[in-house]
C-alpha cells in the first residue's frame, strides 16, 4: 500500500485524456457534427470522447426501433386511402397495457361489422412501447415508429385518433426497408400460392365437368 | 437408473417414511413435490436442512386457491452443492392462514414471508417481525388475494371488454379521479395515524434510543438513509441506529415503487406479461425475459430450436456484462469516486445496449423473449458488431478497468474487511448470485441446476473467499471475464434455422399446473413462479427477486461498521430498486 495502485489508476484516466485530444486532432472536423462522425463515435473501435451532443445531434436509430404504434394505409392510384386496418382486434387483445380502443364500422343496411375501422384511439400515455401489437397483426396494418421526440406541454393531445394515426405504407417501407420487404414478398407469395390453388382448382372443375360430359355422353349413346 | 434419480427415491422414503399421515406427495395434476401439514413444518424442514442437505431455502411464496378456500405456501430448497429443487408446500384455511415461521431454520425467510403476509394475509407464527414490506402499515386488505379489488378496478381479466368492438374510449384518471382511487380500512385516517411501538422506529425518523448499562453514558441515534439518498440508487430508505458512528442496527424499509407487479400479471395474459418482466431489473432485461419464458416453457411443454438457444444465451450473457460493469461503476461512484469509473462503465454499457436496441427495438425495454423461442433474429451487421465487442474490445477495457480499479488503495481499505458475510451466513440469508459466490460458496444456477444449453459451455464459476465488499467488486470483474468466454463460444457456435418454434399465438392457453423457472440473473438466481388453471391468464405469478432477498443480510453485513461503509455495502449488493419492490 504506497500508493502505487492510485498511480496507476490515476495514469489510465490520463491516457483517456490524452487520446481524446489525439483523436480529435487524427480525425479533424470530420468527428463532430457529421453522420461519419457520429458513427464513429459509437462504434467499437471508438477512443476519446464518446457522447453526441443531443439535440444538434442524433443517434440514428436502427430499423427495430420501435416508438408508439401508427396505421398503414395504402393509396390507390386515384389517390384514395385504403386503410390496411380490418378491425379484427387483435391489437387489443394483445396489447398489454391495454391502450387501443377500436370501434367496428357496421353497414348501415345489414347491421353486419364491415372490415374496416370506424375510430381507433391509442392512448400513448398509457402505451408501454412493447410492439405485440405489431408483431401480431395478420394484416401488417399497425407498426411501430421511429419518432421519439413527443414531448409536449399538453397532456390531453396525447390520444391519438385515426387521422392523426394513419401513415402511407411508403413512409413504412422508408423506416423499415428490410421489414417491408420481407412483407412484400411473403404477400406476393401467398397471392402467387392462392392464384396457383384457384388455377388448379379451375382446371380440376373443367376436367371434371369435361368427365361430366364424357359420361353423359356415352349415356346417351 | 441414474444416480441423481436413486437420490431422489432415497429422499422420498426418508421424508415418508419419517413423517407419516402428516406429508403426502402432491398428486394434483402438473404439480410436484409434497404437502406438509402445518404443524410438521419445523420438523420437516429441519430434517431437509440437517439430514437431507436442503441448506439454501430460496424462495417463499402464497398462493391463493379462492375456489378452494385454500392458503398454500410453496417454499424452494435447494442444496448449495447443486441438483434440482425440493418442492413443498403448506395448505391452510383461507379463513384464519396461519403458518410456522420458517426464519429460526432458514433466515433468508424473513423478508419473503413478510411478503407473503403483506400481500397475502398469511401469518407467520414466531416470525421475529412480522409487519408489512412493501405496502404501508394501514393498507386496506391484502391485494393478491384473489377477492381483493383495487379502487380503479376494471375487469378481471385483459383483455378488457371496453376496448373492442365498440371501443368507448376514456382515460383512467376519469374513471378514477384523484383522491378517490385509494381506499383506506374503516376508521384508519392517514392525517392523524400514530404508529404503534413496532413501526415508531420506521415511521417517527429521527427518534432517540436510550442505551443502557454503560460507564460512560452515550445515546444512540437513529438516522433515516432515504428515501431520498444519493446512495440508494432509487427511492429506498435505510434505518440506522447509530452509536456514534458505528451501526448498531438497520433496517431496510423499501416498497416506495410498489406497483404490485404479481397483480398486474395474474390479471394479464401469459404473453402480455413479457414486456412487464423487463421493467423488474430494468438493468438486466434479457434475464428477467429468460427466467419468465422458462416457468411457462415447462408448463406448455415447448422447446426453443438451437439457434434461438444460442440467441438467447448470448443475449443473457450480455446482459449480465453491462450489469456488472454499471454495477461496478455505481459502486465506485459510492466509494466517492464521482463518476469517472461509472461513465468508463456506461461507455462499454452503451455500446451493449446499441445492440439490443439494434436487435429488440429498445435499448432497456427489451420484450425480446417469446415462449418457445426469440422475437427476431439477429442481423447479420449486428453479429459482426457482437463478435467485435466479444473478442476485441470488451477484453480490452475489461483489463482496463482492472488497472484502473483493483489495486488502487483507496478501493482496498474501504473494501477489504468491510460488510463481511461468511459462507454460512450467506446460505442462511438465502443470498443470491455475486453476493453468495464472493462468500465462498461457489453456487451458480448455470452450473448447478443447468438451464438452456448452459451445460455445452466451457468456463468457471467464479468465486471469491472473503466476502467482503472487495471479494464482491472483484467477483463481479470475474463473471464478467466468464461471459466473455461464453459468449465466444456461442458465437463460434451458433448454427443457422428458425428462432422460434412453431406458429406463435397471441393468446396461449397454458395446461394447468405449476412451474418454477429460475435463471443466474446477474443479481442473482430470478425465479418465476406461476401457476395456470388452463385459462389463458396465469393464476399465479411470483417473482423470486434476487435484489429483494439480498437484502435480507443487508443489516448482518452493515452491524459494527461505520455509517459510511452502509452506502458501500448497499452498492456491493447491486440492488435494483425496480426489482426490490415490484
Amino acid at each position: 500500500m504506497d500508493g502505487s495502485g492510485i498511480l496507476k489508476g490515476l495514469g489510465v484516466t490520463l491516457k483517456r485524456l490524452i487520446d481524446t485530444y489525439v483523436d480529435d486532432f487524427k480525425r479533424g472536423k470530420s468527428r463532430y457534427y457529421t453522420q461519419e462522425g457520429i458513427e464513429y463515435r459509437r462504434s467499437a473501435e471508438v477512443k476519446g470522447i464518446f457522447t453526441v451532443q443531443y439535440p444538434e445531434e442524433k443517434l440514428p436509430v436502427p430499423e427495430e426501433f420501435r416508438f408508439v404504434p401508427f396505421l398503414v394505409y395504402e393509396e390507390t392510384p386515384e389517390g384514395e386511402q385504403k386503410i390496411r386496418c380490418t378491425s379484427c382486434g387483435i391489437c387489443t387483445k394483445v396489447c398489454p397495457a391495454q391502450c387501443i380502443w377500436i370501434e367496428r364500422t357496421t353497414d348501415p343496411k345489414t347491421g353486419r361489422p364491415r372490415p374496416e375501422p370506424a375510430d381507433f384511439h391509442i392512448d400513448i400515455d398509457l402505451c408501454m412501447n412493447c410492439g405485440l401489437c405489431a408483431e401480431y397483426c395478420p394484416f401488417d396494418a399497425i407498426k411501430m415508429d421511429h419518432v421519439y421526440e413527443l414531448a409536449t406541454y399538453d397532456r390531453s393531445n396525447n390520444v391519438l385518433d385515426l387521422q392523426r394515426l394513419l401513415k402511407p405504407v411508403s413512409y413504412y417501407a422508408e423506416i423499415r426497408p428490410n421489414n417491408y420487404q420481407r412483407e412484400e414478398e411473403a404477400r406476393r407469395k401467398a397471392e402467387e400460392a392462392k392464384r396457383k390453388a384457384a388455377e388448379a382448382r379451375a382446371k380440376a372443375k373443367a376436367a371434371r365437368e369435361a368427365a361430366k360430359a364424357k359420361k353423359q355422353e356415352a349415356k346417351k349413346e | 437408473m441414474s444416480e441423481q434419480t436413486v437420490m431422489i427415491q432415497n429422499e422420498e422414503e426418508v421424508l415418508l417414511s419419517r413423517f407419516p399421515e402428516v406429508v403426502k406427495k402432491d398428486e394434483r395434476k402438473g404439480y410436484e413435490g409434497y404437502i406438509v401439514e402445518a404443524k410438521a413444518l419445523k420438523d420437516f424442514a429441519t430434517t431437509l436442512r440437517d439430514e437431507l442437505g436442503y441448506d439454501y431455502l430460496s424462495s417463499v411464496t402464497g398462493v391463493d386457491y379462492l375456489p378452494e378456500g385454500k392458503m398454500e405456501v410453496v417454499y424452494h430448497a435447494y442444496k448449495t452443492t447443486g441438483g434440482p429443487a425440493l418442492v413443498f408446500k403448506v395448505q391452510v384455511p383461507r379463513e384464519n392462514p396461519v403458518v410456522p415461521s420458517l426464519v429460526p431454520i432458514y433466515p433468508g425467510a424473513d423478508f419473503q414471508e413478510r411478503e407473503a403476509w403483506d400481500l397475502l394475509g398469511i401469518k407467520f407464527e414466531g416470525h421475529p417481525n412480522l409487519k408489512r414490506i412493501l405496502m404501508w402499515e394501514g393498507f386496506h386488505g391484502h391485494p393478491l388475494r384473489k377477492d381483493w379489488r383495487e379502487p380503479f378496478y376494471e375487469a378481471e381479466h385483459k383483455p378488457y371488454k371496453s376496448r373492442f368492438p365498440n371501443g368507448e374510449f376514456f382515460r383512467a384518471e376519469d374513471r378514477n379521479p384523484f383522491g378517490k382511487n385509494v381506499d383506506y380500512p374503516a376508521g384508519f385516517d392517514p392525517e392523524t395515524w400514530t404508529p404503534d411501538n413496532s413501526n415508531a422506529l420506521i415511521y417517527e425518523g429521527l427518534g432517540r434510543v436510550e442505551k443502557a448499562g454503560d460507564d460512560l453514558p452515550t445515546e444512540q441515534i437513529v438516522v433515516n438513509l432515504g428515501p431520498q439518498h444519493p446512495s440508494t440508487h432509487g427511492v429506498f430508505r435505510m434505518v440506522v441506529t447509530l452509536d456514534g458512528e458505528t451501526i448498531v442496527d438497520l433496517e431496510p424499509v423499501m416498497g416506495y415503487l410498489h406497483r404490485n407487479h404479481e397483480k398486474i400479471g395474474e390479471r394479464n395474459t401469459w404473453l402480455m406479461n413479457m414486456p412487464f418482466t423487463d421493467r423488474l431489473d430494468y438493468l438486466a432485461p434479457m434475464s428477467n425475459n429468460f427466467g419468465y419464458a422458462l416457468a411457462v416453457e415447462k408448463l406448455l411443454g415447448v422447446k426453443p430450436p438451437e439457434r434461438a438457444e444460442y440467441i438467447r444465451v448470448i443475449m443473457a450473457e450480455l446482459t449480465r456484462i453491462q450489469n456488472h460493469i454499471f454495477a461496478i461503476g455505481m459502486f465506485l461512484n459510492d466509494m466517492g469516486a464521482y463518476f469517472t469509473p461509472s461513465l468508463y462503465a456506461i461507455e462499454e454499457r452503451e455500446l451493449i445496449l446499441d445492440i439490443f436496441e439494434a436487435v429488440a427495438g429498445s435499448r432497456m425495454m427489451v420484450n425480446y423473449f417469446r415462449f418457445g423461442g426469440v422475437a427476431r433474429d439477429i442481423p447479420e451487421d449486428v453479429m459482426a458488431k457482437i463478435r467485435d465487442l466479444a473478442f476485441e474490445r470488451l477484453p480490452r477495457r475489461i483489463d482496463e478497468l482492472d488497472r484502473y480499479l483493483t489495486n488502487s488503495e483507496i478501493v482496498r481499505i474501504r473494501g477489504e474487511g468491510v460488510g463481511v458475510l461468511t459462507p454460512e451466513q450467506a446460505i442462511a440469508y438465502s443470498a443470491a448470485g455475486p453476493v453468495l459466490r464472493a462468500s465462498g460458496v461457489p453456487y451458480d444456477v448455470r452450473r448447478a441446476d443447468p438451464y438452456s444449453i448452459y451445460d455445452r459451455f466451457d468456463f468457471d464459476v467464479a468465486v471469491r473467499y472473503h466476502g467482503d465488499v472487495y471479494d464482491r467488486y472483484l467477483i463481479r470483474m470475474d463473471e464478467v471475464r466468464q461471459s466473455i468466454r461464453i459468449i465466444q463460444q456461442a458465437l463460434d457456435q451458433i448454427p443457422e434455422g428458425p428462432i422460434v418454434a412453431g406458429k406463435q399465438q397471441y393468446q396461449h392457453r397454458v395446461p394447468a399446473g405449476e412451474a418454477y423457472g429460475r435463471v443466474e440473473g446477474p443479481k442473482g438466481e430470478l425465479g418465476f413462479y406461476v401457476v395456470s388453471t388452463g385459462k389463458t391468464n396465469p393464476w399465479r405469478y411470483h417473482v423470486r427477486a434476487p435484489s429483494f432477498i439480498n437484502l435480507t443480510a443487508l443489516a448482518e453485513m452493515c452491524k459494527g461498521h461505520k455509517v459510511a461503509d452502509a452506502v458501500i455495502i448497499l452498492g456491493s449488493i447491486d440492488i435494483v430498486l425496480g426489482e426490490t419492490d415490484r
